[in-house]
C-alpha cells in the first residue's frame, strides 16, 4: 500500500512538474510565433538589405572586387555630390522649420474657433496629406508649367512677369521647398492640434487671472507644455522630409542640372538609371547617420514625455 | 475698498439658465462662502465674478466699478482652483512669481512678495521644487501663495479642499481660516461642504437652482434658517423633517405626528403658528442634538415620549439613535451612556423650544 | 454692458480696461480670416486639378483664364477611362493595396498581440526595433533590394524585377512597423483584467485575441487599415524602380510616365488621371476622418 502511495505520488509530482514547464513554453513559443512574420519581415527586407547596401558600396562599379571606402572618396572628389548634401539640408531644415510654424499657427486658429467648426476646418485642411504625393505634386508642376502657369496668370495682371518656377535654380529650389511645406504643414497642424488640446483649461484661465495676455498664454502655456510634441513631430518630419523622393522627382527631376538633387533622388539616378549600384548604394547610405541621430533625439523625446506631470 | 456686488446677475448656456438673477452684497475683507449641491449655480457664479464666463445678464462690480466686461487679468483678482491649475514646467517660486512677472514687477520686489507668503504659508523650503514632486496639502498651499503674492482686491476660492482625503481637509481648512486673519483681503468661497462653510465663512449663501436661498451668518442659518432647504442642508446629522397635523384642542396648539403621538407647541410659537392651524402639508423641524434620552429634571417646551430604535450608531462621544415616525426616519442624539439598542423601546425626549415650522408646498420655515 | 444699475454714484469702469467681449470678437474675426487663408493655400492644387480636369486641351492651350472653365467638358473621363491603359493602372493599385493590408494586417495585429500582452525573451528589443525600422526610409532600401531581386533570379529563376506582384512582397516594410506601433498601443490600453477573464472563461490565446482584443481595439484596426492602404496606394518609388513594362505599372508610376508622352503633355489627361488616382484615399478621408486623424495622432502620443 504505502510503496503504491510512494509512486502515485512521485508520478504525480513528475508530471506537475513536467505539465508546468510545458506551460510556461507553451506561452513564449506562441508568443514568438506570433511575432516571427513580423521578424522575418523586417530581418529579410530590412535589416539585411541596409547591411547589403553598406557591402555594395564597398564595391567597385562593375561589382567584380572589393574597394572598400574607394566609392566614397570618389563620390567626396565631385561637386554635385556636395551639391547633394547641401540641398538635401536645406529643404528638410527648410521645409521643417516652416511646416513647424505654419501646423502651430494654423492648430491655434482651429482650436480657437467653437468645437462644432472645428471638424469640418480641420477636414479641409488635412486634405493635401490625404492625396498621394507624386499625383499632388503633378498639380504644382502643371501649376508652375513654363507656358501654361496659373500662378503667372495671376501675376501677369499685377504686372509681374512670369516666374520660372521650375526653369531657374532658385525658384526651382523654392518650388521644391514650397511643395514639400504644402504637403506636410497639415501633419503639423493635426499633431499640435492634439497636443493643445491636451494642456488642461485652467492653466489658461489662471494665467489670465494671473494678467497673461493671449500671446503671453501661448508663450508661457502652450510652448511649453506641447514641448515634447513639437520636438517628437519635427524630428519624424525631419527624416522624411530629408529621405523624400516623390517631390522632387515629380517636380523637377533633380533639375535645372543638378540644382535639386537629393540624396534620394540622385542615388536613383546614379544607381539605376545609369546602372551604378555601388555608387547609388554610396549616396543614399549617406542619409544613415544623420537620420540615425535624428532617431535617437526621437527615443529619448518619448521616453521623457510620460514623466511630464 | 474692495467690496463686490452682485446686482440680478443671470447665466445663460443655450436654454439652459445656470444662474437665475442673484444679489448680493459683499463688504471689504469679508469672508463669504457659496454653499449648495453641485448644479446649484455656485461655481458659475464665482467665474463670472472672475470673468471666466461671460455675464448674461446683470451686472457686478468690484470695488465700485462695473467689471462685465472686463478681461480676468485687469479685476485685480486671484483664483484657487480645485485642480490647483499650477504651471507644470515651473518650479514654486516661478509658479508664484509668474504674475508679477508679467507685470514687470521689480524683481526684489518679487522676491519680498514671495519668500513673505511662502512663509504665511510654510513652503519656503519647496521654493526650487517642481509641482509634481509636492503632495496634494503642499499644491494647494503653493496655490494659495501664488493667489497671496499677487495682494489682489479679493480672493476667489472654487472647492480647493474637494481634491484632498477627509483628514488633509480639515487641516487645510484651519490653514486658510489662519490666512485670512493674517492677510485681510476680500474672499469668496465655494464650497460643497456646508461644514467647511460654517467653520470658515463670516457669512454663508445658501444656493439651490441658480438662486439663492438665504444669506446669513453661519449661526444665523443654523438656528433660524427661511427655507426647507437650508433647515435640511446645513447642519450634520440633518435636521429631522416629520410631516404633522397643526390641531387646535381645548385652546392649546399640538402637533399631530401619528396616531399615538402629538406634541405640544411651546407658548412662545403659538401666537405665530396658530392661523395654520388645519392647514395640510406641514412639517415639523427638529434637529437632531434637540431629541435626546429623557433626563429627570424637565424643563419648559420638553416633552417625554416612548419610541422604538431602529438603528443604534455609537459616534463615540453621543450615540444616533434612528426610528421611524410616519414615514419619516428620525434621528436623535442621546448620551452613549442612555441604555439604547436595536429594536427596543426608549423614552426620548423632544426639546421643541428650537423647532421649526415647514410648510412643505412653499418650502418656507414659518 | 449696462452700468448705471449699480448704486448712483458708483464710477463706471475705468476708461483704460479693455474691453473682453470685443477682444473676443476681433479674435474670432481673426481666426477665420486666417482660416480661410489657409484653406485657400491648401486646397488649391487639388481644385485647380479639378478645374484643367474639366477642359478639353483645345481651351487649354488657347491660354484664356485658366482658372475657370469655359466650356466644361467629360471628354478626358471618358478617353481616359475608357482606354484600357488607365483601368490596368487602376486595378493593379487596387489588388496591390488590398493585398498588402491584408498581409500587413495579419503581420502587425498578431505581431502586436504578442509584444503588448505577452512578454518573451527579447520583447521590449523587438518593440524598438519595429519603431526604428519605421525610420529607415524606403530610399536607402531600393537600392540594395534591386540587387537582391536580380540576386533572387539568378539563382531560383524567379523573376522579381517587373512584376506588380513583387510589390505585394516590398510595401509591408513600409506598413507594418507603424501599423504595429498603432496596434501596440491601442491594445497595450486594454485592462489586464479583459485577459484574465477571457482566461478564467476558458478562452485560448488566439481565441482572446480574436474574441476580444480586436473587437475592441478595432478603432486602432481601423486606423492601420486606412494607414496601410493609403501608404501603398500612394508608394511612388518601388514601383518606378522595379517596374517598367506599361501593363505593370501602378497607378502613380502610370500617371508620371505614360500620360507624358515625349515632349507633349496632356495636361487635361493627366490631372484628371492624377486626380481619380487621388480619389480613393480621398473618399476613404471623407468617410473614415476620425479614424485616419486618430491613426495618425496615435503614433506620437500613445507610443
Amino acid at each position: 500500500m504505502a510503496d503504491i502511495a510512494a509512486r502515485n505520488a512521485a508520478v504525480v509530482g513528475g508530471e506537475a512538474r513536467t505539465g508546468l514547464h510545458k506551460l510556461m513554453q507553451r506561452k513564449s513559443t506562441i508568443a514568438f510565433l506570433m511575432a516571427l512574420p513580423l521578424i522575418l519581415l523586417i530581418g529579410i527586407l530590412v535589416a539585411y538589405p541596409a547591411g547589403y547596401a553598406i557591402y555594395l558600396a564597398m564595391l567597385n562599379k562593375s561589382m567584380t572586387k572589393f574597394v572598400g571606402l574607394g566609392t566614397f572618396e570618389f563620390l567626396f572628389k565631385r561637386q554635385v555630390f556636395w551639391d547633394v548634401v547641401y540641398q538635401s539640408c536645406l529643404f528638410a531644415i527648410t521645409a521643417v522649420i516652416f511646416k513647424a510654424i505654419i501646423g502651430f499657427v494654423v492648430a491655434h486658429f482651429v482650436h480657437n474657433i467653437p468645437t462644432k467648426g472645428q471638424r469640418k476646418w480641420r477636414g479641409m485642411l488635412l486634405v493635401p496629406w490625404v492625396i498621394p504625393p507624386a499625383m499632388s505634386t503633378l498639380a504644382w508642376l502643371w501649376l508652375f508649367d513654363p507656358s501654361y502657369s496659373a500662378f503667372n496668370w495671376i501675376l501677369a495682371h499685377f504686372g509681374i512677369s512670369g516666374i520660372p518656377w521650375t526653369g531657374e535654380a532658385g525658384w526651382a529650389r523654392f518650388a521644391v521647398i514650397l511643395v514639400n511645406i504644402w504637403a506636410g504643414a497639415p501633419f503639423f497642424m493635426i499633431m499640435y492640434l492634439a497636443a493643445l488640446k491636451s494642456v488642461p483649461e485652467q492653466l489658461h484661465e489662471a494665467a489670465a487671472i494671473d494678467g497673461a495676455a493671449w500671446w503671453q498664454r501661448i508663450w508661457y502655456v502652450n510652448l511649453p507644455m506641447m514641448r515634447n510634441i513639437i520636438a517628437i513631430t519635427a524630428l519624424f518630419s525631419l527624416i522624411v522630409t530629408f529621405a523624400n523622393f516623390d517631390i522632387v522627382r515629380v517636380l523637377t527631376s533633380g533639375g535645372p542640372l543638378t540644382a535639386t538633387q537629393i540624396f534620394a533622388t540622385w542615388a536613383f539616378k546614379v544607381g539605376i538609371e545609369s546602372g551604378d549600384i555601388p555608387q547609388g548604394a554610396a549616396v543614399s547610405l549617406f542619409m544613415a547617420p544623420i537620420l540615425a541621430v535624428a532617431a535617437a533625439f526621437i527615443l529619448r523625446n518619448i521616453s521623457r514625455r510620460g514623466s511630464e506631470v | 475698498m474692495a467690496q463686490v456686488t452682485l446686482r440680478k446677475v443671470v447665466k445663460k448656456y443655450d436654454e439652459v439658465m445656470a444662474v437665475r438673477g442673484v444679489d448680493l452684497d459683499i463688504a471689504d475683507k469679508e469672508f463669504i462662502v457659496l454653499v449648495g449641491p453641485s448644479g446649484c449655480g455656485k461655481s458659475t457664479t464665482l467665474r463670472m465674478i472672475a470673468g471666466l464666463e461671460e455675464i448674461s445678464g446683470g451686472d457686478i462690480a468690484i470695488g465700485g466699478d462695473v467689471v462685465n466686461d472686463v478681461p480676468p487679468k485687469d479685476r485685480d483678482i486671484a483664483m484657487v482652483f480645485q485642480n490647483y491649475a499650477l504651471y507644470p514646467h515651473m518650479n514654486v517660486y516661478e509658479n508664484m512669481s509668474f504674475g508679477l512677472k508679467l507685470k514687470r514687477t521689480p524683481r526684489n520686489e518679487i522676491e519680498r512678495r514671495v519668500k513673505q507668503a511662502a512663509q504665511i504659508l510654510d513652503i519656503t523650503e519647496l521654493l526650487d521644487r517642481k509641482p509634481k514632486q509636492l503632495s496634494g496639502g503642499q499644491r494647494q498651499r503653493v496655490a494659495m501663495g501664488r493667489a497671496i503674492v499677487r495682494d489682489p482686491k479679493v480672493f476667489l476660492f472654487d472647492e480647493p479642499l474637494s481634491n484632498l482625503d477627509a483628514k488633509l481637509r480639515v487641516q487645510m481648512r484651519t490653514e486658510i481660516k489662519k490666512v485670512h486673519q493674517k492677510v485681510r483681503t476680500t474672499t469668496v468661497y465655494v464650497t460643497h461642504d456646508q461644514v467647511e462653510a460654517m467653520t470658515l465663512a463670516d457669512r454663508v449663501v445658501v444656493m439651490n437652482a441658480g438662486l439663492i436661498e438665504q444669506v446669513g451668518s453661519p449661526n444665523d442659518l443654523y438656528h433660524s434658517p427661511i427655507t426647507k432647504f437650508v433647515a435640511g442642508f446645513i447642519g450634520s446629522p440633518a435636521m429631522n423633517f416629520i410631516p404633522c397635523q397643526l390641531e387646535q384642542a381645548a385652546g392649546a396648539l399640538r402637533m399631530r405626528l401619528n396616531d399615538k403621538l402629538s406634541l405640544p407647541v411651546p407658548a412662545s410659537r403659538s401666537a405665530r403658528y396658530s392661523s395654520f392651524a388645519g392647514k395640510p402639508n406641514l412639517v415639523l423641524g427638529l434637529r437632531p442634538e434637540h431629541i435626546t434620552e429623557a433626563r429627570p429634571h424637565v424643563e419648559p417646551d420638553q416633552h417625554d415620549f416612548d419610541m422604538t430604535i431602529e438603528v443604534v450608531e455609537p459616534m463615540g462621544m453621543e450615540t444616533l439613535v434612528y426610528f421611524t415616525i410616519s414615514g419619516a426616519e428620525v434621528c436623535g442624539r442621546v448620551n452613549p451612556n442612555a441604555s439604547a439598542a436595536a429594536g427596543q423601546a426608549m423614552k426620548l425626549r423632544a426639546d421643541l423650544s428650537n423647532m421649526h415650522l415647514i410648510d412643505d408646498t412653499t418650502g418656507k420655515v414659518l | 454692458m449696462a452700468n448705471a444699475s449699480i448704486a448712483a454714484g458708483a464710477p463706471t469702469r475705468p476708461v483704460k480696461y479693455r474691453s473682453m467681449s470685443r477682444d473676443r470678437r476681433w479674435a474670432m474675426r481673426w481666426s477665420y480670416f486666417f482660416l480661410v487663408l489657409f484653406v485657400v493655400f491648401f486646397l488649391t492644387p487639388p481644385i485647380y486639378m479639378f478645374i484643367t480636369s474639366l477642359k478639353s486641351s483645345g481651351e487649354i492651350s488657347a491660354a484664356k483664364n485658366p482658372w475657370w472653365v469655359y466650356a466644361p467638358t467629360l471628354s478626358n473621363y471618358e478617353e481616359l477611362l475608357g482606354q484600357n491603359q488607365y483601368l490596368v493602372f487602376f486595378r493593379n493599385s487596387a489588388i496591390v493595396s488590398v493585398c498588402v493590408v491584408a498581409v500587413t494586417m495579419l503581420i502587425s495585429v498578431t505581431a502586436a498581440f504578442a509584444l503588448a500582452r505577452m512578454k518573451f525573451w527579447g520583447s521590449a528589443t523587438l518593440a524598438t526595433g519595429v519603431f526604428l525600422t519605421y525610420l529607415v526610409p524606403d530610399t536607402l532600401l531600393f537600392i540594395p533590394l534591386f540587387k537582391m531581386f536580380a540576386f533572387v533570379r539568378d539563382t531560383t529563376g524567379i523573376e522579381l524585377m517587373n512584376h506588380w506582384w513583387t510589390l505585394i512582397i516590398i510595401y509591408p516594410t513600409l506598413s507594418v512597423p507603424f501599423a504595429t506601433w498603432i496596434m501596440i498601443g491601442y491594445f497595450a490600453s486594454i485592462p489586464k483584467e479583459l485577459d484574465e477573464a477571457a482566461l478564467i472563461d476558458g478562452a485560448t490565446w488566439m481565441q482572446t485575441l480574436t474574441k476580444i482584443f480586436i473587437p475592441v481595439a478595432m478603432p486602432g484596426i481601423i486606423a492601420a487599415t486606412i494607414f496601410s492602404f493609403t501608404v501603398s496606394w500612394a508608394q511612388f518609388l518601388y514601383p518606378l524602380a522595379f517596374t517598367t513594362s506599361i501593363d505593370q505599372l501602378v497607378l502613380p508610376v502610370g500617371i508620371v510616365t505614360s500620360l507624358i508622352k515625349g515632349d507633349v503633355f496632356n495636361w487635361g489627361q493627366i490631372m484628371t488621371g492624377a486626380l481619380l488616382g487621388a480619389a480613393p484615399p480621398l473618399i476613404i478621408y471623407a468617410f473614415l476622418m476620425d479614424y485616419y486623424i486618430a491613426g495618425l495622432t496615435a503614433g506620437a502620443t500613445k507610443g
